[in-house]
């Protein structure tokens, strides 16, 4: 399960609406304790990938590299990556999943014409295979 | 030896480490030894030729190894390596919605639990609608209007005057056109953002299972006993849901056949209710037994929901059940129905495994041939001119003697034995008050004599009044 601070949440549908039409794209830090994983800061990333970026996006390495130094010294583990589908549903492609790491889990915004229209988040299995990761939104963590 | 940085994802095959110390003059080495230690890490790093994975970043320091000597790239001691996973993604190649699309689906979109999943489920989903008349007329509009991504109509018949009093996809200025034609017109005018595909022809044993392939989802719109068996097996033997729809007079039935469960259990079809047909001339159709036109509007209209349905997977569809609507009562009922044992097509002893012939098997023909027509002023024109043919009557005397315009009075039961009386080397008009009773008698001479110079007149002697000798009298 998976737990979004409200700030965290707000900073990501920020990010993802101010994007629209590109895709955005960004790190997410916190906890994980048993199964439930709380997500309490996200930071923003630049959309590296060149050319169109409404369908696609790219961290480069050096800003992966940065998220890993940041979680190690804010006593963070890193979570995993959100990002936005513009006029598309909240759903994981081909593309993500062939490009997704174990362990990470993907959280995907869905923005329609603009507005933020929810978000879901997944994780691969076994397979490597993207199996929904449910998102607690109705407890509020700090 | 170097420091190497294992990224957070990859952390489960180094039993959480996130710094190893490794031994190696390079990088090739050091992952060599990664792999080595930790088997489990190795086909995250390295592809089945043992290169480095496109996905797998290596930095020395804070530089690529791409922009350094690659895997050769050699290692001080004390020098950090850092395992840099690719992180991209996005959305699906050419983004499925435009601008236009969203605006028009909206009312879809913003529905708690329908929402842009199940408009997307739409948009990919291929549905074949069987005949585009009574009830084909208000599915094919709504399916269309919904957003359906391709909708193909078979239907090889004309539209007629008398369709319009239900069949509401066409008007009165496509009269005489193919049906699919219209209909595909009317769909594009309604909807630009999908895909019709039209099938000028009767569907028939031959064809039906190649054209059932192409689709997700068939739904029978045609009302006769030949088409609905053919419908029926042919979606059972190409694993194809079926909405099925039937109409009479006042009374209507739905319900959804062949469809699998989330189980993977195909549910019931039309031969576990009904394994074989009545006894032909028991049941009468549409065009005998007549229709109230509102009546295949709403039939047709819960066959579309029931196809939105079954595509989307929102709500319960109508497989197991079987639903009736009296029209004059308003009464519905719905009943629950079951797979039987002893269904010819997938009961536990299956007799039948290809298309048979239906027409046969129904004792009837799917479908009334048309007969060749003639309109008044062509009538008219030939009187005018003087070119040679016969006309005939076929009404009652006491119609006759009320008005006719001088054809040979051969009333309609009397047609086969006066065969003889009917030219066979000049066109022969045949005509009665308004057109029905004279396409019989046609039919009854092409089948069992052999004509083929008979023209049905328009409109009957009622037409032929109204335009060419408005001074008759009408009864």
């Amino acid at each position: 399960m998976l737990q979004i601070s409200d700030s965290a949440l707000e900073n990501m549908i920020n990010d993802a609406v101010s994007s629209f039409p590109d895709e955005c794209c960004g790190f997410m830090f916190g906890t994980e304790d048993e199964d439930v994983r709380k997500v309490r800061e996200i930071t923003i990333v630049a959309n590296a990938k060149e050319g169109d970026k409404r369908r696609r996006f790219q961290v480069s390495p050096v800003d992966y590299m940065k998220a890993e130094h940041y979680a190690e010294a804010n006593g963070f583990l890193l979570l995993g990556i959100y990002h936005s589908h513009p006029n598309h549903p909240a759903i994981p492609s081909e593309h993500d999943r062939v490009a997704a790491q174990p362990y990470f889990s993907y959280v995907i915004l869905s923005i329609l014409d603009g507005v933020y229209a929810g978000l879901r988040s997944w994780r691969l299995n076994e397979e490597a295979l993207f199996v929904e990761e449910t998102i607690n939104d109705h407890q509020t963590i700090q | 030896m170097a420091t190497v940085i294992i990224p957070t994802p990859l952390r489960k095959f180094t039993n959480n480490s996130s710094r190893l110390n490794i031994s190696g003059a390079s990088v090739k080495e050091v992952i060599g030894d990664l792999s080595l230690n930790f088997p489990d890490l190795k086909k995250h790093l390295l592809d089945e030729k043992g290169d480095i994975r496109s996905f797998v970043n290596i930095f020395v320091g804070d530089e690529d190894i791409r922009n350094l000597q690659q895997e050769h790239t050699a290692l001080k001691e004390d020098t950090v390596v850092s395992i840099v996973p690719a992180i991209a993604g996005g959305s699906e190649a050419g983004s499925l919605f435009s601008r236009e699309e969203l605006a028009r689906y909206n009312r879809h979109i913003i529905i708690d639990g329908f929402g842009l999943e199940a408009q997307t489920k739409l948009k990919q989903s291929k549905v074949l609608i069987i005949g585009s008349g009574g009830l084909g007329s208000p599915a094919l509009l709504y399916l269309a209007a919904a957003g359906v991504g391709t909708i193909g109509i078979v239907d090889f018949d004309v539209v007629d005057d008398s369709n319009l009093q239900r069949q509401v996809i066409f008007g009165v200025d496509e009269i005489g056109i193919p049906k699919v034609v219209a209909a595909k017109k009317r769909l594009k005018a309604l909807n630009p953002f999908i895909e019709v595909k039209i099938y000028n022809t009767q569907l028939t044993s031959q064809n039906a299972l190649e054209l059932f392939s192409e689709y997700d989802v068939i739904a029978d719109g045609t009302d006769n006993f030949p088409t609905r068996y053919l419908v029926n097996d042919a979606s059972v033997l190409a694993g194809k849901p079926n909405v099925y729809a039937s109409i009479f007079q006042f009374e209507g039935q739905v319900s959804v056949f062949n469809h699998r469960d989330a189980q993977g259990e195909p549910g019931p079809n039309y031969r576990d209710l009904y394994p074989t047909p009545p006894p032909p001339g028991l049941v009468p159709n549409c065009a005998e037994g007549g229709v109230l036109g509102v009546l295949p509007g709403i039939i047709g209209s819960l066959q579309a929901l029931e196809v939105i349905k079954i595509i989307t997977g929102v709500g319960d569809t109508l497989s197991g059940r079987f639903f009736t609507f009296d029209a004059l009562t308003f009464e519905t009922r719905t009943f629950n129905i079951k797979r039987n044992k002893a269904n010819p097509l997938n009961g536990e002893n299956p007799t039948i495994t290809a298309l048979i012939d239906y027409e046969q098997f129904c004792g009837v023909k799917a479908v009334e041939r048309p007969v060749k027509e003639i309109s008044a002023s062509q009538l008219y024109d030939w009187q005018v001119k003087g070119e040679p043919f016969q006309l005939i009557d076929v009404r009652e005397q006491s119609e006759y003697d009320l008005v006719n315009i001088g054809g040979e009075l051969i009333p309609l039961g009397t047609i086969g034995e006066n065969a003889d009386r009917v030219a066979r080397d000049r066109k022969v008009v045949v005509h009665c008050k308004m057109g029905g009773r004279s396409a019989k008698a046609i039919r009854e001479l092409e089948e069992k004599f052999g004509f083929d110079n008979l023209y049905n007149l328009k409109g009957g002697i009622l037409g032929y009044i109204d335009e060419v000798q408005p001074e008759l009298t009408k009864y």
